[in-house]
């Protein structure tokens, strides 16, 4: 019986690793859970609103965005539109020529993961540092981020300890703060020098043309602090109507990312540095960056374009918590990822086709995401398309249904397959009611087969 | 979590829908659920011709067998009665489930018909009929597993305000009470690794508020359960809610 690939990953997966992630999501997903029952009457309602203006969002994409880029002109800003991963990069790239710029700092975010940006730039002799401090440590070991929020969730500090000292950051010591101060005595130097800050957005809003920012290490500040650019790359779907969701999004935001009420950083951006400003980025470029996005706007599985990236989702998930972030193979993990990241993969769905299996449907991620995306559905749509799709790494450990279905459909054969039960170990796995027992049996022990005694008893009983 | 919008219940005839678990090896869930219907003034109807809510084929991805089976189960179920089952995953199958996968079906109104006539046996007593107590005696202390589609349902409401109203009867508390038991259906089988890790997890929380038994609202999850202590050497004894129910009735 075929094991699913995440599956592997997860039993080959060191249980230290294993022990880093449960510990770390379990933390964060209870406090995340204390602190919204704690200070909201309703956090489900309010999770409810959230989603519904989001969707709304979705909904109304054709004119918000056109709204939005006649904003952002009217405070200065240049916006751009990209429709590949590919444009994206190339539009970076294009600013950044223009202003014969070759350093590069840049905060925290996932559309630049999403596009391999810091790839396509080393190509081009640019350099794209990572200023967030996982980011950066991901970045210093080629290795990948296994969160979205945090994405050295998978590494313990004597790694880190161990690779700040092949780096010549300075000789061992896995202190967490002797590591963030080498961290930023390192990075300070690099701000400094940077031409051009590049930062993502978590939301937009259309009524004013702000770019809002958070961040907890406020990486993003010193980002635009020094260098005379600051490009935003922007997902087409982070946009919000009013300033006023902003408050009930920010809110929810904090408190399922990393149970605070409020990140420790929050920026309002709302163009380039004004002639009475001091100092700031003289020219703010916002690109916005579609990427697939527009396909899953059109699929019946839009819903998952109102996530908000707080990695809720992916804390609370069983699977996620067994597996870690590396096993789904692509840039968004977890719940959101086993959704998304097949949708984005486009044509190479297949590769990506039995993500949407790692899951018991168990629902919890849809019962922590601020934004009320029910996962466990689009999951469900998306395993009906992997299989006429004829994915097979999406078949693989699912038994076929069709026999089942042709018996389950005959209450005759149905009968007679409950009555010869007895027989269990020489019937075709699939001929049994519950499809996989066979296979199941091999860590579990079940229970004796009654087929038929229930209906029996109904039959003979004398009835009060 | 669930779209759970129901008819109100005006009658008390019934149909009952044992699933397929119950129909295959928990032959005294299904027993007691008939005992307890019947005790909460219910006339019963099961129709032979029923075999399973078609859940299996809908998880495993293979939508059109699933569709195959929930239209044979709308078809068994006709009548405007409410149809109860002794498993929230089941129900939700069918007031959830089932009308996802006939989103673009012409009987979509059938398939939300039967849905909206169909209940969990705690749910309905409870949600339904309107019970807030159960008579009776049973001494235990009782870890109740959170089933997973009993959430955004009535189900673990109403499972808890009919136990902590019999007499003897102590629910326990226990850790991540929000984790999943790791069954998930054809998930246990195509994520064996992960399935088994996510039992014994859950296993462990358990034994640890020493409870004297193990109930749910859900064969299924008490099936991997169970299994998983009973090959670890460790068997752990669980109960049906509506056996707990059915048991304290005898010192009523
Ligand atoms: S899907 Fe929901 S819970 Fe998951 S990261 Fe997105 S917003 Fe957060």
């Amino acid at each position: 019986m075929a094991q699913q690939l995440i599956d592997q990953f997860a039993a080959r997966l060191p249980a230290d690793r294993r022990a880093a992630v449960y510990q770390s999501t379990k933390t964060t997903h209870e406090k995340r859970t204390a602190m919204l029952f704690d200070q909201f009457a309703e956090p489900h309602r309010l999770r409810a609103l959230a989603g519904g203006i989001k969707q709304h969002v979705l909904e109304n994409l054709d004119t918000l965005l056109p709204a939005v880029e006649a904003k952002l002109q009217a405070n200065g800003a240049q916006v751009h539109w990209a429709a590949t991963a590919e444009a994206a990069c190339a539009a970076v790239l294009r600013i950044m020529q223009a202003r014969g710029a070759t350093k590069l700092v840049k905060a925290k975010t996932m559309v630049s993961e999403e596009i391999a940006l810091e790839h396509f730039l080393a190509a081009h002799g640019i350099e794209a540092l990572e200023t967030d401090l996982g980011e950066f440590i991901v970045q210093l070991d080629h290795d990948r981020p296994s969160h979205i929020v945090r994405p050295i969730i998978h590494k313990n500090r004597r790694e880190i300890a161990q690779s700040f000292e092949r780096h010549g950051l300075g000789a061992y010591d896995d202190d967490p703060q002797t590591i963030t101060r080498r961290a930023r005595q390192f990075l300070r130097q690099k701000y400094l020098q940077a031409d051009v800050g590049l930062t993502g957005a978590n939301f937009v809003s259309v009524e004013s043309g702000r770019l809002v920012l958070v961040t907890n290490e406020g990486n993003s500040r010193f980002s635009l602090a020094a260098p005379k650019c600051h490009i935003a790359l922007v997902g087409i779907e982070k946009l919000v109507p009013r300033d006023r969701d902003l408050g009930l999004l920010l809110n929810l935001l904090a408190r399922s990312a990393t149970a605070q009420q409020l990140t420790v950083y929050t920026e309002f951006i709302t163009g380039p540095k004004a002639a009475t400003q001091p100092d700031g980025p003289e020219e703010l470029h916002v690109i916005f960056v579609d990427n697939g996005r527009t396909d899953v706007l059109a699929s019946e599985c839009r819903a998952i374009l109102r996530c908000i990236r707080c990695g809720a989702c992916m804390n609370v998930c069983p699977v996620y918590r067994q597996a870690s972030g590396h096993a789904y193979r692509s840039v968004y993990p977890g719940p959101v990822g086993a959704v998304l990241s097949p949708l984005l993969a486009g044509k190479k769905f297949p590769e990506l086709a039995d993500l949407p299996k790692a899951s018991s449907l168990c629902g919890a991620c849809h019962e922590v995401c601020p934004v009320d995306i029910p996962i466990p559905d689009l999951l469900l749509r998306l395993r009906d398309q992997g299989k006429r799709a004829g994915a097979p790494l999406a078949a693989a450990g699912t038994p076929p249904m069709g026999a089942w279905a042709l018996l389950a459909s005959q209450p005759a054969a149905w009968k007679a397959a409950l009555l010869g039960g007895k027989i269990i170990n020489y019937l075709p796995t699939k001929l049994l009611p519950v499809p996989p027992l066979r296979a199941w049996e091999k860590s579990r022990t079940l229970p004796e087969w009654r087929g038929g005694e229930f209906r029996r008893w109904l039959r003979h009983r004398t009835t009060p | 979590m669930l779209n759970a919008e129901r008819k109100p219940v005006t009658g008390k005839r019934v149909q009952l829908m044992a699933t397929c678990l119950c129909d295959a090896f928990y032959d005294d869930v299904a027993r007691a659920t008939v005992e307890v219907l019947e005790h909460a003034g219910c006339t019963i109807d099961f129709p032979e011709g029923q075999t399973c809510c078609g859940q299996p084929a809908l998880n495993g991805g293979d939508w059109a067998a699933a569709r195959k089976v929930v239209r044979h189960t709308v078809r068994t179920f006709a009548g405007e009665d409410p149809v109860i089952l002794p498993s929230g995953s089941c129900a939700a199958m069918l007031f959830h489930g089932a009308p996802l996968a006939f989103e673009h079906e012409p009987d979509l109104a059938a398939v939300e018909a039967l849905g909206r006539r169909t209940w969990e046996l705690l749910d309905f007593l409870v949600n339904g009929l309107g019970l807030t107590s159960w008579p009776g005696r049973y001494d235990a202390r009782i870890a109740l597993h959170r089933a997973c589609h009993a959430r955004g349902t009535g189900s673990l409401p109403a499972a808890l305000t009919l136990l902590r109203s019999i007499r003897g009867v102590e629910v326990v508390e226990f850790g991540e009470l929000e984790q999943c038991c790791g069954f998930g259906g054809t998930f246990s089988v195509a994520f064996p690794h992960i399935s088994q890790a996510m039992g014994d997890l859950k296993l462990e929380h358990i034994r640890a508020a020493r409870p004297d038994l193990l109930a749910s609202v859900d064969m299924s999850c008490l099936m991997h359960l169970s299994g998983r202590a009973a090959h670890e050497g460790q068997p752990i004894k669980i109960r049906h809610v509506a056996q707990i129910l059915r048991d304290a009735l005898a010192s009523a």
